[in-house]
């Protein structure tokens, strides 16, 4: 009975730091932006007046904030297509094919993801930099002499394709890796049938690897959708504070300008409840349409 | 019959041909923009006004030297040293027992612990970080209130503790997954043996969960040193301290407006080079450490 009682003890002090913790830094937050949401509350002063949902009524008449949404389902839809039908097509081949220097291709092309988004940007403001950028000095090979340089940055209809590129960039590699450990657990013998039916590579690719890694490719779907609202905002925030006149301001970094630039705290915890939703939303949605029969071996 | 393999091994070639393109062509897209900055960090600044891809006149140190003493970034080196080193240490010391009982003690409310952390892993910090920011404002006014000096903004080690707590969901959450497949038999024997529970967890269950452990210190590593929303929005008096990557951010800054090109290229080495000779010393391990841990946020 006293040993029981230790060992409930124990069991407490272990989980207790952990729990305390966890509250104050995530429970307690996350209900807060939910909470302010429902408040007119500007900045360091205290007053905080309830005043419903009259935030979010504001917050979908605000062409500012559509035009941030936007952005966000663009370049989430965007960056995860490319990056996940990549990242699925070099794993296939590094894992199906016989290369040489297989480990360094795989060392290679994880290295984005250790390097921090500020790196990140960094390293793309001189790719994308107009006038002695490294793209547009491979670009100025085939035009004219004095042709006008391409502001990748700077032009509102493709900034938001040099973001995408950046994110895809620093994505591929590590959603690669992890599509190569599934894949390597799918049997040989598989394959060796599929050869001596005389399937091709293609169709072996389709109609083996993809439906036996399905369940893997569903949930780094579920994770990338979330993970990229995030670094869209991290891009931004490095890249370009939302601009050429607010063409790249996504959820995250509208939210942010409201709470810190204009002080309006209750109406950028609006966007916060919003970005909530929107991530739900979407994962189930995702979940749903990508439902198939799971096969097994 | 002959014909028929001469032909197949000609597609053959052309298509390993076409793979190595792509292979080749993905590489150089990661390394040639990495191996660009390290050139140019050692550039004088007049040099960055001709084609980005001139090698550098000479080994201009001085970049460094600017880097290191004028922008701070030895000074930031440090914060970002202490600050990841502190998180790790008190994320480890929490969560490691809590990821041991939740996954290896049965008692009641467990399951709702479990689940709790597991919702844990859909909140993304950027999310929260306003409210988190609003609760050290406050924390601080409170304790000016009393006559005491603030201490939760602009302070290191208040940044490793929310760091910390915001890594406990995936930590917890990777952790119980490689405790739950351990044998029970071990700590029946250490139990019969008369061991405490705590002896038992230390001695016996820690150091079988090594594998584990190594994952979770270099994922959070890496994302701790790399990480600057919560540090820029945490640590914004713009004299106090700052880590590596928000100095970075300010150099980025302070490049645009008076153009110090060298210094900053130097700064970006700096950050980077710690994180890519880690990486260099255990990629087998961190890509390996994937298939363990499954997916991060």
């Amino acid at each position: 009975m006293d040993k029981h009682k230790g060992r409930r003890l124990f069991a407490f002090l272990c989980v207790a730091p952990a729990v305390i913790l966890f509250i104050i830094f995530m429970v307690i937050p996350t209900f807060n932006v939910f909470r302010m949401s429902l408040y007119r509350w500007g900045g360091f002063s205290a007053r905080r007046t309830f005043i419903g949902l009259e935030n979010f009524t504001r917050l979908f008449q605000d062409m500012k904030f559509i035009q941030s949404f936007q952005n966000t389902v663009f370049l989430v839809v965007l960056v995860s297509v490319i990056t996940l039908s990549l990242a699925l097509l070099f794993a296939g081949i590094l894992s199906r094919e016989k290369i040489k220097g297989q480990n360094f291709f795989r060392v290679v092309f994880y290295i984005p993801n250790i390097l921090s988004v500020v790196i990140i940007s960094a390293i793309f403001n001189a790719i994308y930099d107009p006038h002695n950028g490294m793209l547009n000095s491979i670009l100025a090979l085939f035009k004219p002499e004095g042709a006008e340089p391409v502001y990748w940055l700077g032009t509102q209809s493709i900034v938001l394709y040099s973001l995408a590129g950046a994110m895809i960039w620093q994505a591929v590699g590590y959603y690669m890796v992890m599509y190569m450990a599934s894949m390597a657990s799918i049997p040989e013998a598989l394959y060796e049938s599929a050869n001596l039916e005389g399937a091709s590579r293609t169709t072996q690719f389709f109609r083996i690897t993809i439906p036996l890694i399905w369940t893997n490719i569903r949930t780094t779907l579920t994770f990338f959708i979330i993970s990229s609202i995030n670094l869209s905002f991290m891009f931004v925030k490095a890249m370009t504070s939302g601009g050429p006149d607010g063409s790249t301001e996504v959820f995250l970094s509208y939210m942010y300008k409201q709470a810190y630039t204009n002080s309006a705290y209750g109406y950028g915890m609006a966007i916060g409840v919003v970005v909530f939703v929107f991530s739900f939303v979407l994962s189930a949605i995702v979940n749903a349409v990508t439902r198939r029969e799971v096969m097994e071996v | 019959m002959e014909r028929i393999q001469t032909r197949r091994f000609n597609t053959d070639n052309l298509f390993k041909g076409i793979i190595y393109a792509a292979l080749i062509l993905l590489a150089v897209v990661i390394l040639v923009p990495l191996l660009w900055v390290v050139m140019a960090s050692f550039k004088q600044n007049s040099e960055f006004y001709g084609s980005p891809w001139t090698p550098p006149q000479g080994l201009y140190w001085q970049n460094f030297t600017d880097a290191w003493t004028t922008a701070r970034m030895g000074e930031f080196m440090l914060n970002s040293v202490i600050t990841t080193a502190l998180s790790l240490l008190l994320l480890l010391i929490v969560a490691l027992p809590a990821a041991y009982v939740l996954s290896r003690f049965s008692f009641r409310g467990k399951k709702a612990l479990n689940t709790m952390f597991m919702g844990g892993l859909f909140i993304n910090v950027n999310y929260i970080v306003v409210p988190i920011f609003l609760m050290f404002v406050d924390g601080d006014k409170w304790l000016r209130g009393i006559g005491l000096p603030p201490v939760f903004l602009n302070n290191i080690y208040v940044l490793a503790l929310v760091y910390a707590a915001t890594a406990l969901p995936f930590t917890i959450y990777l952790l119980s997954g490689y405790f739950i497949t351990l044998p029970k038999a071990y700590e029946e024997a250490a139990y019969i043996d008369g061991a405490s529970n705590f002896a038992t967890m230390v001695k016996i269950m820690f150091p079988m969960a090594k594998p584990a452990i190594i994952t979770v210190i270099l994922f959070n590593f890496l994302a701790f040193w790399n990480e600057y929303v919560i540090a820029m929005t945490l640590l914004s008096d713009p004299k106090g301290a700052k880590t590596l990557p928000v100095g970075l951010m300010n150099l980025m800054k302070a490049q645009n407006a008076a153009a110090q090109y060298g210094r900053m290229y130097a700064g970006l080495v700096l950050v980077m080079l710690p994180t890519l000779i880690l990486y260099m010393a255990v990629q087998r391990k961190l890509t390996q450490g994937m298939t363990l841990g499954g997916l991060k946020g």
